[in-house]
């Protein structure tokens, strides 16, 4: 039995016309139908640019919700319930909580130092936001959903995740506070020690794919085997190693715990964020949590499989709600870390991000080539072939983890009694 | 290796995530003000004057006025003014009352000394804690008629130290009237002896 | 598409020469990198995608830092941020120079024969959206490009490789010698 695995084209398959799946299209080609036709493409353009921000816009305001109470429950009480739908008296366990924090982030008053750089103080938000949703664009979020379909969209998506470090210094320097540029330098070392990593994982993907082009990419991980195995990357040795990376590096990006070191209260108070009140503070955390969900969402491209369902008995579930969900999923991943793990120092990120992550991403390259290399091995020979890709990934990880806690005793705690 | 522990900690975050929706062990919170804490039974904030019965508090005031707690209270936060006359008490004994008894809150530390120094039980801690006012001065200042409260009342906040207190009152009131009693068999053999007619001497011889 | 042209070409020049006359060095630096911006523009517009988000990538992800850091590190107060001008023999030589390079990459590009563009060359857009007289170049795939680098240039890869291990190598040396210079002697 031969068990090489054959890329199947993505959009055709019996669901692909049906009803709910190009339900978005038809609202879009009613609504553009009022216009002339030389205004189409711009209403199109400006219709999806509005679709995500709104979307997105929700979906920011209910994670941060999410967060609190889910937070909340691990630590053993129960979270944000109290605030109601204005003018009326139904809490529904707090779920108009981000209203509320959004009005009190809008009406804060905007202090800005006197010293400061007024200019670069109000434009380095702005930047960091406008990057973050200029990420948005080429994530395909279904069968026929794709904002800005480039030949290069991987890298467009990074090159447009990588501008906006340079608005984490702008915070910093213009806020002329001896402090925040510290803060500032040190987000800015760990932001470029992991940068690395993260551009290494998505390599082995892009090797094995073929194609820069997120939405070759997704067509790449289309089929199934035995019906029931669907064929994502995260489900071959190279991919989970490569998504366990990608994710760690997605983590240190977006300055979410455990390596929320910029931000964090006792750390430098704020960091590069202690000038920033009201609004301008609310748009720095519109833009961490735009990152993690455009991360996130990359990830679910690259290594998940997209818009695909995991089993073709799943098919009739339209392929946004299952983008949403796998999207879902993640986020709450993301949560349960912070919930569970301790502030990393500066020396041991930076140590773990280049003494271990990055000669672990560069070996997933080799595994990713010679997996691609091995894709003819026929009958037994395949069985190898996993084994092979399996052993060159825990190897080296067993490997550099024992280097990396090396020197360091377990913790004996001695109690009085 | 790497990561074991890590797993092991996601394993107990997960536990308390799940177990705060059954055990109540994993979700502590008690969101006052709809659900109040069980208050233990020695816990105290400031005191009250205890009264027989609640249809009419100022007439059954266990308080005699004997002024012991207001000169024992260490921050003298107690002001006591004797009544002009008497009243019969509880046990029917005539007796002074306080015309004015009041206790500046602001001032009081919750000391209980004034309840320990008490020789009749007529005053004794009370467990409000919701008594916040926006006047700082004359609300603070609690007379009379607001610290007065049943025996009922008590009964209800300190059920072991009430019951003692009404046992220890009640035997006391029959010793008085068994005394009472004694004294009145006595005087009445007294008053019996004396009106009957001396014993005619006998004839001298 | 000219006016697309002239407006990338007039932001691009509009921010450089402003970068060279700020005062305030930082405001140069972040002008400058607006400046890259700029020529990434430029390459979307003439249809390089993959060089223009690798320009992004590269210089305003890294070079950016690179500078940044550099211009922080080395000054040691506010006030030396703030550049004045310089002797007149600077400017004049300055001038000759700039003027010299232009000369000699203005030469090189009206030699060069870039291939003509017949209109039976020009490809039919997919999806016709309407906007009219695109006149795109031939536009290299990633795959195209790929191929080129693995093949013809691969000579070419390697020594950029092999220049820029070195370059690392030669960082990490001199960060690591650092340690003995630093030490003080106590009395």
């Amino acid at each position: 039995m031969n068990l090489a695995v054959i890329p199947v084209a993505a959009s055709v398959s019996e669901w692909s016309d049906s009803f709910l799946e190009r339900l978005p299209l038809f609202a879009r080609d009613w609504l553009t139908s009022w216009l002339p036709e030389p205004w189409r493409w711009l209403v199109n353009s400006l219709l999806s640019i509005a679709v995500i921000l709104s979307v997105f816009g929700l979906l920011f305001a209910y994670v941060t919700l999410a967060e609190r109470k889910i937070l909340g429950r691990i630590q053993n009480r129960p979270g944000p319930n109290r605030t109601p739908i204005p003018f009326t008296k139904f809490r529904f366990f707090g779920l108009a909580q981000p209203f509320a924090d959004g009005v009190k982030s809008l009406t804060k008053e905007d202090v800005v130092p006197r010293g400061a750089d007024h200019l670069l103080h109000f434009l380095a938000p702005v930047v960091l936001l406008a990057f973050s949703i200029l990420t948005f664009a080429v994530i395909p979020y279904g069968r026929h959903l794709v904002p800005v379909e480039l030949n290069a969209g991987v890298l467009y998506f990074f090159a447009a995740g990588a501008a906006t470090e340079l608005a984490v210094f702008m915070a910093g320097w213009a806020s002329r506070n001896k402090y925040s540029l510290l803060a500032a330098m040190r987000a800015l070392a760990q932001l470029i020690s992991y940068e690395l990593p993260l551009l290494l994982a998505w390599v082995p993907v892009v090797l094995v794919a073929g194609s820069l082009s997120t939405t070759e990419i997704v067509a790449a991980q289309a089929g199934w085997q035995f019906d029931i195995i669907p064929h994502w990357y995260v489900l071959t040795p190279w991919g989970a190693a490569g998504f366990a990376i990608f994710m760690i590096a997605a983590l240190a990006e977006s300055n979410r715990s455990p390596f929320d070191l910029p931000e964090a209260e006792s750390e430098l108070i704020a960091g590069h964020l202690t000038e920033y009140s009201g609004f301008k503070y609310a748009l720095f955390f519109m833009a961490e949590y735009f990152g993690m969900i455009a991360l996130s969402g990359m990830a679910i491209t690259l290594f998940l499989g997209g818009w695909h369902a995991p089993s073709p008995y799943l098919e009739f579930i339209p392929s946004y709600v299952w983008f949403m969900g796998k999207l879902s999923a993640l986020l709450l991943g993301f949560i349960w870390i912070r919930a569970t793990f301790p502030r990393l120092r500066m020396d041991q990120l930076t140590r773990f991000a280049w003494k271990f992550l990055v000669p672990l991403a560069l070996i997933n390259v080799g595994n990713a080539a010679f997996w691609s290399l091995s894709l003819h091995w026929s009958g037994p020979l395949q069985i190898f072939r996993w084994l092979i890709s399996a052993f060159v990934v825990v190897g080296p990880f067993v490997l550099l983890g024992r280097k990396l806690s090396a020197g360091v005793a377990p913790r004996v705690y001695r109690y009085a009694v | 290796m790497l990561g074991t522990g890590l797993l092991q900690g996601l394993g107990v975050t997960a536990k308390n995530f799940v177990g705060s929706f059954h055990d109540p062990a994993r979700l502590t919170t008690i969101e006052y003000p709809e659900v109040k804490t069980k208050l233990p039974e020695a816990y105290r904030n400031f005191p009250f004057l205890v009264t027989e019965n609640a249809t009419d508090p100022m007439g059954t005031l266990r308080c005699v006025a004997c002024q012991i707690c207001e000169k024992e209270c260490p921050p003298q936060c107690i002001y006591i003014e004797k009544s002009k006359d008497k009243k019969p008490d509880a046990a029917g004994k005539p007796q002074l009352f306080p015309a004015i008894f009041a206790i500046d809150t602001s001032v009081c530390m919750s000391c209980q000394i004034c309840v320990e120094v008490c020789p009749f039980d007529a005053i004794k801690m009370d467990q409000v804690y919701e008594i916040a006012t926006t006047d700082r001065f004359s609300a603070l200042l609690l007379n009379r008629e607001q610290l007065a409260k049943s025996n009922v009342y008590y009964h209800e906040i300190h059920p072991t130290e009430a019951a003692e207190v009404d046992a220890r009152l009640a035997a006391e009131r029959k010793a008085a009237e068994a005394k009472a009693v004694a004294a009145a068999a006595a005087k009445a053999a007294a008053a019996a002896k004396l009106a009957a007619p001396v014993a005619p001497k006998p004839p001298a011889v | 598409m000219t006016a697309a042209l002239v407006l990338i070409a007039v932001f691009t020049l509009a921010t450089a020469a402003v970068a060279l006359s700020l005062r305030n060095l930082i405001h140069s630096a972040l002008l400058l990198i607006a400046s890259w911006f700029g020529i990434a523009a430029f390459y979307l517009w003439a249809g390089a995608e993959f060089v223009a988000f690798a320009q992004v990538l590269v210089y305003v992800g890294a070079v950016s830092m690179v500078v940044l850091f550099a211009v922080l590190l080395t000054r040691r107060s506010r006030a030396d941020t703030v550049i004045g001008p310089d002797s007149v023999a600077r400017a004049i030589s300055a001038v000759i120079t700039g003027v010299a390079v232009f000369g000699v990459l203005g030469v090189a590009i009206l030699k060069t024969s870039f291939g003509r563009l017949s209109p039976a060359d020009v490809p039919p857009l997919p999806g016709g959206t309407g906007v009219s007289s695109v006149i795109s170049a031939p536009t290299a795939t990633v795959r195209d490009i790929g191929i080129q680098l693995m093949s013809t240039h691969a000579a070419a890869l390697l020594i950029i490789g092999i220049l820029l291990t070195v370059a690392l190598l030669g960082a990490v040396v001199l960060a690591a010698q650092e340690g003995p210079e630093s030490k003080h002697e106590s009395p």
